[in-house]
């Protein structure tokens, strides 16, 4: 959410103050506020993160008593032909953008849905908001029982028409896309929410002077919602990317990474390397690896927003 | 909008909703009727949505569990300490980054940012070896301090964007009657940020409550599983998992959870996004 705009009211802190004693008991006051909150977050998230790179270039295991030394680019040259790592990459970027885009796309219909004076809203409102307040836990066991091959209600209803049960998330063909399915039902939520309030902020007067041009339903959500929500849109998608190519709950549960890796997405395999393999030099190697990739897509993706901002405007 | 709409698009949107509405309620309908349905009848293929007989079993069954109760009260535990630790300590920095000038904003911005993109993998080992050797790992206390600066990047931005919806004048207004800082912020901002704040306190009860992955790394001895981590073991091999009894666990895991969403469900849009649209 953080991305969309960043126009906090500038405040008096704007204003020019006279540099000299107040500014020194401002940064003063500055400082005593700000050290409760940043003491832990140096110590618990800054210095690990950190040790937590640098670990990447060692030989660390979690096994007692193990020298650990300064090994260069040795995890990263075992790292490039390490053809299970870059596999569980590649299904990784399928999970995150697959579950990214069509959250968006779902999100985007359920929104203009409750925008729009529905009967029935109040009740898809309410639905539409429990998947987020479920623990990713009980997500995945509420779906474990619908995909459940024996006893699950999807077999149950393939079998009113005759058809063979399938195994959901035991078969190679079918269990990425029904992990997927599950990721987009637990992210409709948060982004209908987002969208929404964005859909909200919309001057209603636009809506009102296109419709009195004659443009119909679809012309107007081309042409005046959808660059109203671009920002919106943006900072969503580019967050469900992330989130969903870091969350590890969901999966773990539902298939620990089977059948044959097939679900194997790299937060999975990263921890297993970690905290069964116990390498966790070779683990931390791949957290950094998985970075840069994380980032070289995200600045791709920016590069090209601005730029279609640009083709917008001219 | 007052546009009339032509019969077939009320049609083609009344058909989408009902698809959403299946969609998003079907697995909640069959969680909430699985858990009252005996284990005969959940092991079937028949597809119903009303059990045939109600059996409340499973309930006094998955909290006959030894160890589901306990780790309810593990979870309670961590979460409400989380809670109030985390909200304790981030109002000041989230004052700080709503009122205060320049790089320390930016660098507070960044920080919330950076901390989304990295894998969890990177910080949790590192994480792991030092509650280690302070010899807190596999402790309650770990387990919190870990969620308090995981929680912080979501519970500061959240906060940051309640205080700088608060007009500043009002701040001013009191500086000029010559009230310390402190009494401004006790006077002025705490009670107008109240609503906000107990909005943010919920929010991270509820990330704690939820969370899987760094209690699944950090604890070990399963008399200090939280919830999720309990319902995970519950599993156990396939075939010989009791769905009834799972069900009914997962049903009463979501509960809370569910409570305050439901109280939440306005404030949630307006916290997330005034540090972004209030301008």
């Amino acid at each position: 959410m953080s991305t969309v705009t960043q126009k906090q009211p500038t405040m008096r802190t704007s204003r020019k103050h006279p540099v000299g004693a107040r500014t020194r008991a401002q940064r003063k006051e500055a400082i005593a506020l700000v050290i409760p909150a940043l003491l832990p977050i140096v110590v618990f998230s800054l210095i690990p993160l950190v040790s937590g790179v640098a670990i990447g270039f060692t030989n660390a295991t979690l096994k007692r008593n193990a020298d650990i030394s300064f090994n260069g680019l040795d995890n990263y040259i075992d790292l490039a032909g390490n053809h299970r790592f870059w596999g569980s990459f590649g299904i990784g970027l399928v999970w995150a953008a697959s579950v990214a885009l069509l959250t968006l796309v779902c999100a985007m219909c359920l929104a203009l849905l409750l925008n729009s004076n529905l009967r029935l809203k109040g009740l898809t409102r309410v639905l539409a908001l429990i998947p987020w307040a479920m623990p990713p836990v009980v997500i995945a066991i509420v779906w474990r029982m619908i995909y459940n091959p024996n006893s699950g209600p999807l077999n149950g209803m393939l079998g009113w028409f005759g058809l063979p049960g399938v195994n959901w998330l035991g078969d190679f063909s079918t269990a990425l896309p029904a992990v997927i399915v599950v990721g987009v039902w637990s992210g409709i939520p948060q982004t209908t929410v987002l969208l929404l309030a964005g859909m909200q902020s919309i001057p209603s007067e636009q809506h009102e002077a296109a419709a009195v041009d004659g443009a119909g339903v679809f012309r107007r959500f081309w042409h005046v919602t959808l660059p109203a929500l671009r920002p919106v849109i943006f900072a969503v998608t580019a967050l469900d990317f992330i989130w969903q190519f870091n969350s590890f709950g969901l999966i773990y549960v539902l298939t620990e990474g089977g059948p044959g890796g097939q679900t194997m997405i790299p937060p999975l395999f990263t921890y297993l390397e970690a905290f069964r393999n116990r390498e966790i030099g070779a683990a931390s190697a791949m957290g950094n690896v998985l970075v840069i990739a994380i980032l070289i897509i995200l600045s791709l993706y920016l590069i090209n927003q601005f730029r279609q901002n640009k083709g917008v405007r001219a | 909008m007052n546009a009339k709409r032509p019969w077939y698009g009320t049609v083609l949107m009344y058909t989408a909703l009902a698809l959403f509405l299946v969609f998003l309620g079907f697995p909640l309908v069959w969680l909430l009727s699985a858990s009252f349905k005996s284990s005969q009848e959940l092991n079937s293929l028949a597809v119903n949505l009303i059990p045939a007989q109600w059996d409340l079993s499973n309930y006094s069954s998955a909290l006959d569990r030894q160890n589901l109760i306990p780790a309810a009260g593990n979870s309670l535990l961590v979460s409400v300490v989380t809670m109030i630790v985390t909200v304790l300590l981030s109002m000041p920095m989230a004052y700080a980054l709503a009122r205060l000038r320049g790089r320390l904003r930016a660098a507070g911005t960044v920080w919330i940012l950076t901390s989304q993109v990295f894998p969890s993998i990177l910080i949790i080992i590192p994480l792991f070896l030092l509650l280690r050797t302070i010899q807190l790992n596999d402790t309650l206390l770990g387990l919190i301090l870990v969620y308090v600066t995981f929680t912080m990047p979501f519970t500061l931005w959240m906060l940051q964007g309640y205080v700088a919806a608060i007009p500043v004048e009002l701040e001013e207004a009191a500086e000029m009657d010559g009230a310390s800082r402190f009494i401004i912020l006790r006077r002025v901002v705490l009670p107008l940020l109240a609503p906000g704040l107990v909005a943010t306190a919920m929010f991270t009860f509820v990330s704690a409550w939820n969370e899987f992955f760094l209690a699944l790394v950090l604890l070990q001895s399963p008399e200090l599983y939280t919830l999720p981590i309990a319902l995970r073991s519950f599993l156990g091999a396939e075939g010989q998992t009791q769905l009834g009894p799972l069900a009914a666990g997962a049903v009463l895991a979501t509960i809370p959870s569910l409570i305050i969403f439901g109280i939440l469900q306005k404030k949630l849009t307006g916290g997330m996004l005034a540090g972004a649209v209030k301008g």
